[in-house]
């Protein structure tokens, strides 16, 4: 299961990964040796931040721009992937639409991972009663579908990116306080945490400086792991209309209406969106995978 | 026995009270009802409160809060939904049918996925880190990165551009027409089933990489036993658990969360239903639905539990 590291030894593989000698660009050659896909997913994922950073210098197009002369006009020198039923840049909005890819995907799994492990170490730690209601509320809120729980949300806060990212961090949040409770439960009957109760520190220093940083891995994985979720799913709201709204560029709202209309004349504009979400994914799955892993060291090749 | 599966089926009852709370309530914060959605959708926006006051009051929508939710509880303890504020037709009736094609989809859409990831599990664990594991790894990974939706449309184009055919587009119940019911269900089946068979092989995987570093195993290996045999009979066994556990556990997802393959592929499933209920803030229908998804969620897990403990006599049920 998932859950189930030892925090003691990822705690020991991280110790020995600082104190490798040779600066952090061996220790990238290394990673890159040692697991070529997830050296992948990171140049993936570097690619899609270099085009969200730059989109300005490296889009051809205003995103918005509207061109009636060139409606669903098919990929060409002028336009590399075709124009949309706007005469829209197809390239240049997906360029864009990295942005808001990234921006949900990292507010909402940053924020649904926070949320989440706080909750399960603060759980562990206290344990007992307040242990038992917060597993039973979680419990709640896990016997949602995902999507049916974002959507809920969405239709309580509105659409907006804002209010998405929320609505994606929402079904986040219980499957990561589980994990993490799971491993802070091993972690709060190490001698140190014995040690910091006897010091009279409070609960709260207790839980933010002696255990969350060391149930630092399950909590790295399961946001890695959500950041590519949480894309798909943004991709899911923005295609169903609940997402973030026209003219915003985004690549499951380019995949809506319109691509699916035309889609047997202009194939293009259903066609590369979905490419760039895939990918997009594709590279944060293969990083998290070769994270988990590196981390877990029970799956390691002998 | 009897004693843990009578006491695991009492903890559900919480858990559901939960849900049903949870759900009341957040509908309830959602701007707008279900009268002011109607006339909306009619294109009257000015219509005088009084009016929509009575059409409240018929509904029920004007009594207290605590009063709405006791006689809703009371319906379910009557195993009875109660009708759709917005069709005004019994709950029951309207969700039959859906049911029975979001089951369907969910039961064909599970059965690939296991059928994919099984085989490809284990072949990943035994070759691991040759160029068989990476090709796939890349593959599975790829399916979970790929939405469903889209695979979908992309699957329509093909077989739209290449064979100029489109699968039926109006559903038909498996025992009215099979091959007319199975030729518009295979393929969002197959989109989501490649999608969800990523997750039951990385699982597969993964646990047949443990399984193999057992102690029996090397056992098995330093006797001088055929691999095959090994793993059918040894490995598969211990590691096939946790697999099976992952994919009925994303069985009742499957059930209620296609909301957007189901939109691709203009099928009137449960997700669709939900989707439709909550724009249209009809209460009643949205709560049926959270209800019944949410009851299969854990009946699966209630189920996969007893499995366990029913298998594997190293799990000690209390």
């Amino acid at each position: 299961m998932p859950g189930s590291i030892p925090a003691s030894a990822t705690v020991d593989e991280l110790a020995q990964a600082a104190q490798r000698p040779g600066g952090w660009l061996r220790q990238v050659l290394d990673f890159t040796r040692q697991r070529p896909l997830g050296a992948i997913g990171a140049l993936i994922i570097l690619f899609m931040v270099v085009l969200a950073a730059g989109a300005g210098w490296l889009a051809p197009y205003d995103p918005l721009e509207t061109d009636y002369g060139a409606m669903l006009a098919a990929p060409s020198a002028g336009h590399w992937l075709g124009t949309d039923a706007y005469g829209r840049d197809v390239l240049s909005r997906i360029i864009y639409g990295s942005r808001t890819a990234l921006m949900v995907g990292l507010g909402a799994s940053l924020l649904g991972a926070t949320l989440g492990s706080l909750i399960g170490v603060a759980s562990a730690y206290f344990g007992g009663r307040i242990d038992l209601t917060v597993q039973r509320f979680m419990d709640v809120l896990f016997a949602f579908p995902v999507i049916i729980l974002a959507l809920a949300v969405v239709a309580v806060l509105g659409t907006g990116a804002g209010n998405v990212i929320l609505a994606i961090a929402a079904p986040m949040v219980p499957r990561c306080a589980r994990v993490v409770r799971a491993s802070a439960l091993a972690v709060r009957e190490m001698p140190y945490v014995d040690a910091a109760r006897a010091s009279g520190f409070g609960h709260g220093r207790i839980i933010l400086r002696h255990m969350m940083p060391n149930v630092m891995a399950p909590i790295l994985i399961m946001a890695t792991a959500f950041l590519g979720e949480a894309i798909l799913l943004e991709a899911s709201l923005s295609f169903l209309g609940l997402g973030v709204q026209e003219p915003t560029a985004a690549w499951g709202l380019m995949l809506r209406g319109a691509a699916v209309q035309f889609a047997e004349s202009a194939p293009w504009m259903a066609i590369f969106p979905g490419l760039a979400i895939s990918l997009g994914v594709f590279g944060f799955n293969l990083l998290g995978d070769s994270l988990r892993d590196a981390l877990d060291p029970r799956l390691r090749t002998q | 026995m009897g004693t843990y599966i009578f006491k695991r089926l009492l903890a559900m009852i919480p858990t559901l009270l939960g849900v049903a709370v949870l759900i009341f309530v957040l509908l309830r914060i959602v701007p707008g009802d279900v009268v002011e959605a109607r006339y909306l959708a009619q294109g009257s926006q000015f219509v005088s409160q009084d009016l929509m006051n009575q059409e409240r009051a018929k509904l029920g929508l004007d009594k207290p809060l605590w009063q709405q939710f006791t006689s809703w509880m009371g319906g379910l303890l009557r195993l009875d939904f109660g009708v759709s504020m917005w069709t005004g037709g019994e709950i029951s009736e309207e969700i039959k049918l859906r049911f029975a094609l979001s089951l369907q989809l969910a039961i064909m859409a599970s059965t690939i996925a296991t059928l994919l990831a099984i085989p490809l599990g284990i072949l990943a664990a035994v070759k691991q880190d040759t160029w068989v594991d990476y090709a796939i790894r890349i593959f599975s990974i790829a399916g979970l990165a790929t939405p469903s939706f889209w695979l979908g449309i992309l699957m329509i184009l093909t077989m739209l551009i290449v064979f100029k055919w489109i699968p039926p587009m109006m559903f038909t119940p498996f025992w009215v027409d099979p091959w007319l019911n199975l030729q518009q269900l295979i393929w969002p089946a197959l989109a989501v089933g490649y999608r969800y068979s990523a997750v039951g092989t990385r699982m597969m995987r993964s646990a047949m990489l443990e399984v193999l570093r057992e102690d029996y195993i090397r056992t098995a290996r330093a006797k001088g036993l055929w691999i095959k045999l090994i793993l059918s009979r040894h490995a598969l066994k211990n590691a096939i658990l946790p697999v099976l556990t992952i994919i009925s556990l994303e069985f009742a997802f499957l059930l209620g969360g296609l909301v957007v393959t189901e939109q691709v592929f203009n099928l009137n499933g449960l997700g669709m239903l939900f989707v439709e209920a909550i724009s249209r803030r009809d209460y009643t229908m949205t709560q049926a639905l959270v209800m019944l998804v949410a009851t299969v969620f854990l009946l699966v897990n209630f189920f996969v539990d007893i499995a366990y403990a029913w298998l594997d006599p190293r799990i000690r049920y209390r």
